[in-house]
């Protein structure tokens, strides 16, 4: 009844072609981002449920919304390209160790040369941004093999970049400006001039990060490169009969994708963490991402949401059920449960929703159209 | 002739190292030729199958029983839990998941691995438990020629015997025997096996089940390297290498694949880690297999991939 | 069609009465209570060392509370919270627990040199003491830089000087290090890289040859390493380890016929989680001591009886063991802190902010040691707005393929050698965060 499109006349190719066709979603989300951008500031404000405390925007919005951003980049390249990843980690380690280098000035001596290259400190949004074109880079790189290597072949090979760039910033003082714990610390968060320090300042610049990416991929997805991308995933060797470049579309699915998750990266370690280490973007990190797009869907960005939502907050929340009830059992206990009950409720879903949540999303956007009168 | 003796002596280590990352990789070759899973649960199936033999074991060596009678009684008690571990799998997550593209199977299974992970810690515990099967100690061979002789570890010996035996076990398993030859049926195409009459659950269980005791295998050899603990079940991320370079399909490719890795990233280490900083053993297997992947998109020994419209 | 709708409703029900749950206001909480968070990993590669620690300072607190009521009266509230010894979860934890309780956690002590590094950078804003003893950030040392950590009783300098130190005795001279290699098998990480400014400095010093060898976390495969070794042959090797490389390290050492008595490990590497897989090749090993070495002592005879005897507590399997008293130490430390902190502040709950004013005026003397059953554990140490360390002492202990036993004296790390490094590496962490260092001078 609510969710219903029939009157909604779309009289112009340009009106067919946008991006959310449906008034009704149009509205649900402009309710979603005010909510977000207005509503969660005033409740923080406030100190209203719940965010009483900043415990709910430290440990789980921001982390959430940073890794929702790396599920969109990782689902462009797996779940729209169908270039199945397991160096995701790396990638948002090259992000992150980029950013920083750019944020405390690049320095490389060429003393066969005679000369030197040295870049000043550059503000935080240009090494944040320069962090993931880095990760873009080396996304290419790493691209080319999948131009020869093919489904889980591929996935074990893209290991070789995980490793790879875990041993590089431990061996490499020079990403560390020589630290000599091999840990790093993140600069002050100025932004054109303005210090983000106080949790909800941070979440707003994680959000607007998150938006403005989020709609960038959906612009991609659905135009001329992202039918592409699709047409390569669901067979490539059709695809390139009917004239679609295999190195082209494939390498562009892996430029942007590396540049999104470089991003997250980037931010997971300036915003989250704090001070970070390589094994923060280890292999775990790139399975939990890999995990992300599978729950949430593959090929959708929302999915991308849904999925950072439950891989993330799930463990979060089981972890916490048994204490706030006052159920006394020993934190390795819970800790056991917390693994057994993700292990199997992820198989659970995947045996009934293959396509994961987006699909569950889609079905009841069917079931709501006819609601509560359904044929 | 030292410096010779020394890349003799680090080669015969890698060789050996490599056999027992084969140990590992072996599970995942039975199980993707049979069933086209991905099994990344196969490390947490070794942490399982040592924790199971080497609690029991305690347990009923603390009994006063004798320790060659425990030995037995442990082993079967391990085997007896690989076998409910396989069942399991097979009836509540890959019987319904069939005919699921491979990345699906592939994540089910790193569900399974939390699952067991948490399971057998909750179950056995998460302590570190020594288990002392084969001497740990060394020969040192040719020493007439080498000065101080050349290094052999005891256990990786034991370790490549083990995997030896094993591949024949298998080799007659899938050649001579009903099952096995069903099995490989099942592989070629299960839908075509079917029809014909072959119970396919019955196979699938069958695959795991073998793959169980393969990982109990290795973890007799593996846990008495380091103690039975839940770093075993990084072994995975060793294994995947080798079973790159081999070929996902085939049970020798998994022991050249293991043995091509295990001398590689050790000359590496020794030889090339003094150049540009220790540690690169984990990526270099890596790169070691992308390398052959590019010549090879399928493994030095795995099946042509046919690509049809 | 069924199952989805079971699922879309399963998965949601549990997500909302999760956060329902988890976000409402907790159970009351009574008001004279002190809140001490605890984060642990008592499951993962870890879990061998993490949990007799972790055993050995929630039973001193339930102590604390069985035998004295409390610190002053006000009774200890502990909640664990496990991080599996990773960094984000650790963080999570962090902001889970910082503001439970009356005021907010006592303080913070992680058990993990990557989680102490994310963990300095968000105590300052939330004024809770960082507590990491015999850990975390070597230069951490100075208060003036670091208000908020203490690297109680010693860091991986200090580790590190004395490791040579004791070399230098066995060899019958510190002048008799010229000359000799001494290699470090190392954790590729934080933790595993903190010692080596420290012990470069050293060799640049006493003229031996240093090299750092790295191993890749979590090290279950080091034949290389020590096939290098064997033929490199270093005097001596120091051992940097965590977890199962410890005992991997001994294993490999034992294969390769490196004499186990040249081997010294740091007190990480050295309790029972680390020789026993090993066996009988463990025999020989050496490694130092933070000051307290395995087995019972006065205060163990305080907890069987007023925690085991009641059938509480958790760690009656792992008591006496070398990190169980590490575990005693690590809490000990904390509420003598607290302890402190009363008597400047009043017998009441205590912020983060009052309790570092206690850690900073912490002076465990030797009769306040004996005093609290400590006696043989520990030597005398004091805080100080400066020395954020207290001690710089340690001694080391050999395995006798049955009990660990203790073979030297005290030694103490040469201040003229590590308070530069302190100095320097700190002033760069303060022009990196542009920190203005306060001055200790003024502070009483």
């Amino acid at each position: 009844m609510l969710y219903r499109e029939a009157g909604q006349f779309k009289t112009s190719y340009a009106a067919d072609m946008a991006i959310f066709p449906i008034r009704q979603d149009r509205i649900a989300l402009i309710l979603l981002l005010l909510f977000a951008f207005v509503g969660i500031p005033l409740l923080a404000n406030f100190q209203l449920w719940p965010l009483g405390s900043d415990y709910m925007l430290r440990a789980i919005l921001i982390p959430f919304l940073i890794l929702s951003l790396a599920a969109i980049g990782v689902n462009i390249l797996v779940g729209y390209c169908g270039q199945i990843s397991l160096g995701s980690g790396a990638f948002m380690a090259i992000g992150a160790y980029s950013a920083y280098k750019f944020g405390s000035g690049v320095h490389i001596p060429l003393e066969f040369l005679g000369t030197e290259i040295s870049i000043p400190p550059l503000p935080l949004f240009a090494s944040v941004m320069l962090g993931g074109l880095m990760s873009a880079i080396v996304g290419i790189l790493f691209g080319i093999p999948s131009l020869r290597i093919k489904g889980l072949y591929l996935a074990v090979a893209t290991l070789a970049a995980q490793f790879f760039f875990d041993w590089v910033f431990l061996r490499v003082k020079w990403f560390t400006n020589y630290a000599p714990s091999g840990s790093v610390a993140a600069p002050d968060l100025h932004f054109f001039g303005y210090l983000v320090h106080s949790p909800i300042e941070r979440y707003l610049l994680c959000l607007a990060f998150v938006t403005v990416f989020a709609l960038i991929a959906k612009n991609l997805v659905r135009g001329n490169i992202g039918r592409q991308w699709m047409a390569i995933r669901d067979m490539d060797i059709a695809a390139e009969l009917m004239g679609i470049r295999p190195l082209y579309a494939k390498l562009t699915a892996f430029a942007v994708s590396s540049f999104i998750v470089g991003v997250a990266g980037a931010l997971w370690a300036f915003v989250y963490l704090g001070a970070w280490e390589p094994l923060a973007f280890n292999i775990d990190r790139s399975l939990q991402l890999l995990f992300m797009v599978i729950i949430g869907g593959l090929g959708s960005i929302l999915g991308s949401f849904l999925g950072a939502a439950f891989i993330l907050i799930l463990p979060i929340m089981l972890d916490q059920v048994p204490h706030a009830l006052g159920i006394p059992v020993s934190v390795e206990t819970v800790s056991h449960l917390v693994f057994i009950v993700t292990g199997a409720l992820i198989c659970y879903l995947l045996i009934v929703e293959p396509h994961g949540f987006a699909r569950l999303w889609s079905i009841a956007k069917e079931k709501l159209r006819l609601w509560p009168f359904p044929y | 002739m030292v410096v010779f003796g020394q890349f003799l002596e680090v080669l015969i280590g890698g060789l050996l190292a490599g056999v027992l990352y084969s140990l590992v990789a072996l599970g995942f070759v039975l199980i993707f030729k049979a069933s086209g899973v991905f099994n990344f649960a196969q490390g947490a199936m070794v942490l399982l199958a040592g924790l199971a033999l080497v609690r029991s074991l305690d347990f009923m060596v603390a009994r006063g029983i004798p320790t060659w009678a425990a030995i037995v009684l442990a082993l079967m008690f391990a085997a007896v839990v690989m076998a409910i571990t396989a069942a399991l799998i097979q009836k509540f997550v890959l019987g319904p998941l069939v005919n699921q593209d491979g990345l699906s199977l592939f994540m089910a299974t790193i569900g399974i691995t939390f699952v067991i992970e948490g399971a057998g810690q909750m179950i056995f515990g998460s302590d570190v438990y020594p288990l002392r099967l084969f001497p740990t100690d060394a020969w040192f061979v040719l020493g007439g020629i080498f000065d101080g002789g050349l290094l052999v570890s005891k256990i990786d010996v034991w370790g490549g015997l083990i995997a030896g035996a094993l591949v024949a076990v298998l080799a007659i398993f899938f050649q001579r025997t009903k099952t096995g030859r069903a099995l490989r049926a099942v592989a070629d195409d299960h839908a075509a096996a079917e029809s014909v009459g072959i119970p396919i659950t019955w196979i699938w269980f069958v695959v795991w089940l073998v793959a169980g005791l393969v990982a109990l295998t290795a973890a007799t050899v593996w846990g008495t390297k380091l103690g039975v603990q839940f770093s075993i079940v990084f072994l995975a991320l060793k294994a995947l290498p080798v079973l790159i370079i081999g070929g996902f399909t085939s049970v020798p490719g998994a022991i050249v694949g293991g043995l091509i890795v295990g001398a590689g990233e050790k000359i590496a280490e020794v030889y090339l880690g003094q150049l540009i900083g220790g540690g690169i053993e984990y990526w270099f297997a890596y790169v070691l297999a992308l390398a052959v992947l590019l010549v090879r998109p399928q493994g030095l020994f795995g099946e042509r991939i046919i690509e049809r419209i | 069609m069924l199952r989805k709708t079971l699922a879309v409703a399963t998965a949601a029900a549990a997500v909302l009465s999760g956060t329902a749950i988890v976000f409402s206001t907790g159970p009351a909480m009574a008001q004279n209570e002190q809140f001490i968070p605890r984060l642990v990993y008592r499951t993962g590669a870890y879990a061998p060392n993490g949990i007799p620690f972790a055993n050995g300072a929630a039973d001193y607190i339930t102590m604390i509370n069985e035998r004295d009521g409390g610190i002053g009266g006000v009774k200890l509230i502990m909640e664990e919270c496990e991080t599996g010894y990773a960094t984000d979860k650790g963080v999570e934890c962090y902001e889970r627990l910082k503001g439970k309780g009356p005021t907010g956690a006592a303080y913070f002590s992680p058990l993990s040199t990557g989680i102490t590094f994310a963990l300095t950078e968000k105590v300052p804003g939330d004024k809770i003491p960082l507590l990491t003893t015999g850990y975390g950030r070597s230069e951490s040392r100075n208060g003036a830089v670091f208000p908020w950590n203490f690297i109680a009783v010693g860091s991986y300098w200090t580790a590190a000087d004395i490791a040579i130190q004791h070399v230098a005795k066995e060899l019958g001279g510190i002048d008799n290090l010229k000359g000799k290699k001494i290699s470090l098998v190392y954790h590729d990480s934080p933790y595993g890289k903190e010692p080596i400014p420290a012990l470069e400095a050293r060799a640049k010093l006493n003229g031996f040859t240093f090299k750092a060898i790295p191993v890749t976390h979590p090290g279950v495969e080091q034949k290389s390493q020590w096939l290098a070794i064997r033929q490199d042959r270093p005097d001596y090797v120091l051992l940097w380890g965590w977890g199962v490389m410890n005992s991997t390290s001994i294993k490999e050492a034992a294969a390769v016929a490196y004499p186990r008595d040249k081997i010294i490990g740091v007190w990480w590497s050295g309790a029972e989680p680390d020789v026993t897989p090993a066996g009988d090749q463990a025999t020989g090993y050496k490694a130092l001591m933070l000051q307290h070495p395995a087995g019972k002592f006065a205060v163990h005879g305080d907890i069987e009886k007023h925690v085991y005897a009641k059938g509480q507590g958790v760690g009656k399997d792992t008591n006496g063991q070398v990190l169980f008293n590490r575990g005693l130490i690590d809490s000990l430390i904390g509420v003598e802190a607290i302890r402190t902190a009363q008597e400047k502040f009043g017998k009441k709950p205590l912020t983060g902010e009052q309790v570092r004013w206690g850690f900073e005026n912490l002076n465990l003397t030797a009769a306040r040691i004996k005093e609290l059953g400590f006696e043989g554990m520990l030597a005398p140490m004091k805080f100080s707005c400066a020395d954020h360390q207290g001690a710089d002492q340690a001694r080391v202990h050999q395995w006798d393929g049955k009990e660990w036993k203790i073979i030297s004296d005290f030694y103490t790390a040469d201040r003229k050698i590590l308070d530069p490094m302190v100095a320097e590496y700190s002033a760069k962490y303060a022009a990196e965060k542009k920190i203005t260092p306060r001055d200790c001078a003024k502070e009483s």
